[in-house]
């Protein structure tokens, strides 16, 4: 039986992973103590801390040691873990920048464990919710926390819950939406994988709330650990009581179980999704009327996505107003995003509302990796938009990203250096949008397949200036004409990368020219004379003979018969092949 | 009394019931909002986005097809910026779609093209690219084009919904997404009736009934064919809205049409149908009295329905009437009974039948036994929309034709008869006929008006001899199992039989709501088409099928009587089940 753990972690961004050396030097060290089958030792994936060298951090103790040396060891070990003593001079500066709320159990549990759960305070709030508040109260709390959907809409909880309590049903279901799906996102996944009672906790009290007797958690078939810790974990509630008849001994019976998405982005859209649980085709219908007013099987549902629930337990337990202390006026509590892309620490974090976005992209990203100029940043996944460095001190809100031509979304947010195209980026985005559309509707079916063609005439080359209203027209017509969410917004990344960056479409257009070199049809490829080698391998690997020369008088490429391929560019291996 | 809301619509005032859309309440005040997806005879599918409205307070647009009017909203539903996003949807559905109309069957009648007429587009703004699919031609009754499929998925609610059938399914996502059996299997191997409720719905050319008005020319053409032609019930109600008249009754005009036409002698499948009477009248005696075969009888004069049947409900088979259908009577008897009698050579009668159906080009080749006179008994079949087409190719001013008389002796026919195109029709006929083969006594009154009307499953009962009758009726497939369950449940639990007569059609309203019947059919229309043939019904001299001196005739001259050898084996039929899938 171990009594402490101890997580390590090499959190240096570029340099070689050292954490092997640093744990084989750990466990020799407590080994010659004979601690080892005391203290147990294991390599973290992710602890929350970037660009701090190697650090540990100490369990139960909850003691975070950072910058360590291979000589402080020994050092934690004598003073730490045999004595309990804590070494001030090592510890991590406090983080101040993250301020963990829904990610409160992440990495401190066990999440296979509901014993560990409930000794970190877990269905406490649940308690609270069945034999002191009762639901009139949960929703008050509810109200006076100002929690909103984290799904990417915005709606404010308490509401959703109020409309569905508000009607009269024999039968009412809960639904936890975790088909998490946005490029690159993977907030819900780490909560359900981590910390999975605190959502099955949230979804109790929502049932608890609005009178329904069966949940479901949607969760992608992607994520097989996700679907395995949320499946132990209804076992285990049903094993304490927790779910089932008669929870705790009170009047409220719930059953939940798991319907796995097959994969399609648009089943995260709710009435997909509820077509989906239905054995449908997952296709969205019109609203009204609204799930929370006719759902699953046309009986009043509330769906309410992971983060979202991950928040409940929280909340009931602290109190509405001691959650709504952190945030800005509209937008309460922390959000959980998942920062990509050009940035030096990659990860996710978890911030206040109203945190700057240069807080969140330079003090706990670090920066651009590549240490070039940071040119936008994009929010919101595929239905989001960018949003240019002179934005960057924008305060993080949900009104605020919107004004900005962006949207909060479920916390996807990608970094974006100057070698990174605003043409590429809408084509990227848009293909996955063109790729996901359910078909249903014209705006967005044909829509989205047309805006793509343009977008991929300009970047070989043949736009015209028109081209750029055609892009608007259809934009706009999708904006307004198409049916759900996904359809509305799949033309954002569009629309955002051309009311900040139309000079950058005509660039290509007017000039032919892709300054961040990622339109490899209005590139130039050149051999340049100084750094070949002369060993031919690229004349070799030219499909369509563009490439002349030989040993002796070096090569060229025949810009004519160059189809910009890139297979000479990736072949040589002295850099001597450019694009320009 | 449901609740009244008050909203502005374009500035004026309206007042509608709570629940009624948008798209509903505008109508009324003379507001057309322009939509490609919903038809009036279905829900919104809220597919094509054309109907895209404002209301004030919200950035959104909505649309006004599934939106209901909501308290105090202030609607626009034309302005310069709606028009365009309109235009640019309908821009967009044009550049996944054939620029066909002149070789397509719906030229002048798809819906579409009259979007884009009213839209003034006279260019491609964006490049064109198709579903590159083959048509599929399998079931010999409707055809599928993918290429011209909008999506709207009016289709497949019909299919999945409205007829229970699951045969059309949207297959794949995004810019592939497209109509097709589940598995991507032809038509003809999918649990596809041939009811054509697809087709009927169709705002384009994706769904049409195959022409066979060029096999019928032809046949005209040929001095060395006898060609014969009956009209069934239906038809004669319908067809006048292919010439801007609805609700009338047509059916002398229709026998003129067909001698301008070249036909040599003009008969009516409302003969047959009184001789269907005979024989499942005598089928329901039989059952009820003699207890030979089990009951509830089941009637089987749909075509599409005896599919369904042999692919879903292959427990029923003994319940079925063996009697075939009225225009495979009239086929079978033309080549025998009439080719006797005028002493014609059968083998040079051709046959053509107008339906309001596009599952009877599919009954004439069903089996063996539509060849029961030693030809094909029915030669060709063509629905009331082709029967359109080629008055039109005729250059016949139809509505102004004389009228005249259908010939004897496959041409008179009695009130009952001409009943069997409304849903509970073939059961009142029925009724009328039992009671007198039961009793031996006429009808005082012979209207059953608990069997008539639009209620998806009519149960009732009546009194026969003392005896009482318990009737189920239903129109539309998807009512059939509620009705065939019960009958099942009691048989399990050994009780009392829920029915002992029931009366299935395939499509709502019975054959006036057709799918080989004009477009845009709605309840209403049906009502309208159904008052034609009771009215006629009402005007008739004979209104029970044994009092048609004809069938009298027909009978002593050459069935002998109703069941009898030569009946059982010119007039019935057998069925067996088929797989639901093919392959």
């Amino acid at each position: 039986m171990y009594t402490k753990t101890i997580l390590l972690k090499d959190t240096n961004y570029g340099t070689e992973d050292k954490t092997k050396e640093f744990y084989t030097l750990l466990l020799n060290i407590l080994r010659e103590d004979n601690l080892h089958e005391q203290v147990q030792v294991v390599r973290a994936a992710d602890v929350g801390v970037y660009n701090q060298g190697f650090v540990v951090k100490i369990l139960p103790d909850n003691i975070f040691y950072a910058n360590l040396k291979n000589e402080d060891v020994k050092r934690i070990v004598d003073e730490t873990v045999k004595n309990g003593r804590i070494v001030d001079a090592l510890l991590l500066k406090k983080e101040v920048k993250q301020l963990r709320i829904v990610l409160r159990n992440c990495g401190e549990i066990d999440p296979e464990s509901i014993d560990e759960y409930m000794e970190a305070g877990g269905y406490q709030a649940l308690k609270k919710s069945l034999f002191e508040l009762g639901p009139e109260k949960v929703i008050e709390e509810m109200k006076k926390s100002g929690l909103r959907g984290r799904g990417g809409a915005g709606y404010p909880t308490w509401m959703k819950w109020n409309f569905t309590r508000g009607v009269k049903s024999k039968e009412k279901f809960v639904i936890c939406n975790a088909d998490e799906g946005d490029p690159g996102a993977y907030m819900d996944r780490s909560v359900l994988e981590s910390d999975p009672h605190s959502v099955i906790e949230g979804l109790v009290i929502a049932a608890f709330v609005v009178g329904a007797s069966k949940g479901y958690f949607y969760i992608r078939a992607e994520y097989p650990l996700a679907v395995e810790r949320i499946q132990k974990a209804i076992a285990q509630a049903y094993e304490y009581g927790l779910l089932g008849k008669e929870i705790l001994g009170s009047q409220f019976s719930l059953d939940l179980d798991i319907r796995l998405g097959a994969g399609a982005f648009v089943c995260g859209e709710e009435t997909a999704l509820i077509a989906s649980i239905e054995g449908k085709r997952g296709t969205p219908r019109p609203r009204p009327p609204y799930p929370s007013v006719r759902g699953l099987w046309d009986k009043p549902t509330v769906i309410n996505n992971v983060e979202t629930l991950a928040n409940v337990p929280y909340v009931i337990a602290k109190g509405g107003e001691y959650f709504a202390r952190v945030g800005t006026q509209t937008s309460k509590g922390t959000k959980v995003f998942a920062v990509t892309g050009k940035v030096k620490n990659s990860g996710l974090v978890e911030v206040p509302m109203g945190i700057t976005l240069r807080e969140i992209v330079y003090d706990i990203g670090g920066g651009t990796f590549s240490g070039k100029e940071l040119k936008a940043v994009q929010t919101g996944g595929p239905s989001g938009g960018v949003i240019p460095a002179e934005f960057l001190d924008t305060p993080v809100d949900y009104e605020n990203l919107q004004k900005l031509g962006s949207i909060m979304g479920s916390g996807g947010m990608i970094v974006m250096d100057t070698d990174d195209c605003m043409v590429d980026i809408a084509k990227f985005y848009l293909k996955f949008c063109v790729e996901e559309s359910c078909g249903k509707c014209p705006p967005c079916r044909i829509g989205g397949f047309q805006l793509l063609g343009i977008l991929n005439k300009i970047s070989e080359g043949q736009g015209t200036l028109e081209d750029l209203n055609t892009l608007k027209r259809i934009s706009f017509a999708m904006q307004k004409a198409s049916l759900c969410g996904l359809g509305q917004t799949a033309s954002n990344p569009v629309i955002s990368t051309l009311r900040y960056f139309e000079d950058e479409y005509k660039e290509h257009i007017l000039n032919k020219k892709c300054a961040a070199k990622k339109c490899t049809h209005l590139l130039n490829f050149k051999i340049l004379q100084d750094k070949c080698k002369r060993c031919g391998v690229c004349m070799k690997n030219c499909a369509s003979l563009a490439i002349s020369g030989s040993k002796e008088e070096g090569y060229t490429i025949d810009p004519a018969k160059c189809t910009k391929c890139e297979r000479c560019f990736e072949v040589c291996k002295f850099k001597a092949v450019v694009k320009e | 009394m449901a609740k009244v809301v008050q909203a502005k619509i374009n500035n004026i005032l309206i007042r509608v019931e709570e629940g009624t859309t948008i798209l509903e309440a505008a109508r009324r005040v003379q507001i057309k909002i322009p939509t490609l997806c919903k038809h009036p005879d279905l829900p919104p599918s809220a597919s094509c986005g054309i109907c895209i409205v404002k209301v004030k307070g919200s950035n959104k647009m909505l649309r006004s097809c599934c939106t209901p009017v909501a308290e105090g909203m202030d609607i626009i539903t034309h302005d310069p910026e709606i028009v365009e996003i309109r235009r640019t949807v309908i821009e967009l559905i044009l550049s996944n779609h054939p620029n066909d109309c002149l070789k397509c069957a719906r030229n002048e009648s798809c819906e579409l093209q009259k979007l884009v007429a009213d839209f003034g587009i006279r260019a491609e703004s964006f490049p064109q690219f198709l579903r590159d699919l083959p048509i599929d031609t399998s079931t010999k009754a409707v055809d599928l084009d993918p290429k011209k499929c909008i999506l709207c998925g009016r289709c497949v609610y019909a299919c999945q919904e409205m007829q229970d059938v699951w045969a059309l399914s949207f297959l794949e996502r995004g810019i592939k997404t497209r109509i097709s059996p589940a598995g991507d299997i032809l038509l003809a191997d999918s649990p596809c009736v041939r009811c054509g409720q697809c087709a009927a719905h169709c705002p384009t050319g994706a769904f049409v009934e195959q022409d066979h008005t060029a096999k019928v020319w032809q046949a005209l053409q040929d001095q060395d064919k006898y060609c014969v032609v009956q009209i069934a019930p239906a038809v004669r109600a319908s067809i006048g809205e292919a010439f801007g008249y609805a609700g009338k009754n047509l059916t002398k005009k229709l026998y003129a049409l067909f001698r301008r036409l070249g036909f040599k002698a003009v008969f009516d499948t409302n003969f047959a149908a009184d001789v269907t009477i005979m024989e499942e009248a005598s089928e329901l005696e039989q059952r009820l009295l003699a207890g030979k075969r089990p009951l509830p009888l089941i009637t089987t004069c749909c075509p599409s329905w005896v599919d369904f049947m042999e692919k879903f409900h292959t427990d029923m088979i003994d319940h079925f009437s063996s009697c075939k259908s009225p225009h495979e009577i009239l086929g079978v008897l033309s080549k025998t009974y009439y080719a006797q009698k005028m002493g014609i050579d059968p083998a040079k009668i051709y046959m053509v039948s107008i339906m309001p159906c596009t599952s009877k080009k599919y009954e004439i080749t069903r089996s063996d036994e539509m060849s029961a006179s030693g030809y094909q008994d029915i030669d060709v079949v063509l629905a009331t929309r082709e029967l359109a087409r080629m008055i039109r190719q005729a250059g016949i001013d139809f509505m102004g034709l004389p009228d005249e008389e259908a010939d004897s002796i496959l041409g008179e026919y009695a009130g009952a008869g001409v009943i069997f195109g409304a849903t509970g029709g073939v059961m009142e006929a029925a009724l009328r006929t039992a009671h007198y083969f039961i009793t031996g006594r006429e009808l005082e009154k012979v209207e059953f008006e608990n069997v008539r009307g639009l209620k998806g499953v009519k149960e009732t009962e009546v009194e026969i001899g003392g005896k009482k009758l318990k009737l189920a009726i239903a129109h539309g497939l998807s009512n059939v199992e509620y009705v065939l369950n019960k009958v099942r449940e009691a048989k399990l639990r050994g009780e009392e039989l829920p029915y002992h007569f029931i009366e299935v059609m395939a499509c709502p309203g019975g054959c006036v709501g057709g799918g080989g019947q004009p477009y845009m059919v709605t309840d209403e229309l049906r009502i309208k088409r159904a008052k034609v043939l009771y009215e006629d019904d009402k005007g008739k001299e004979v209104r029970l099928s044994h009092q048609n001196p004809y069938i009298k005739r027909l009978y002593s001259e050459f069935l002998e009587k109703p069941l009898s050898e030569k009946s059982e084996k010119l007039l019935h039929t057998t069925y067996k089940g088929r797989p639901v899938y093919r392959r």
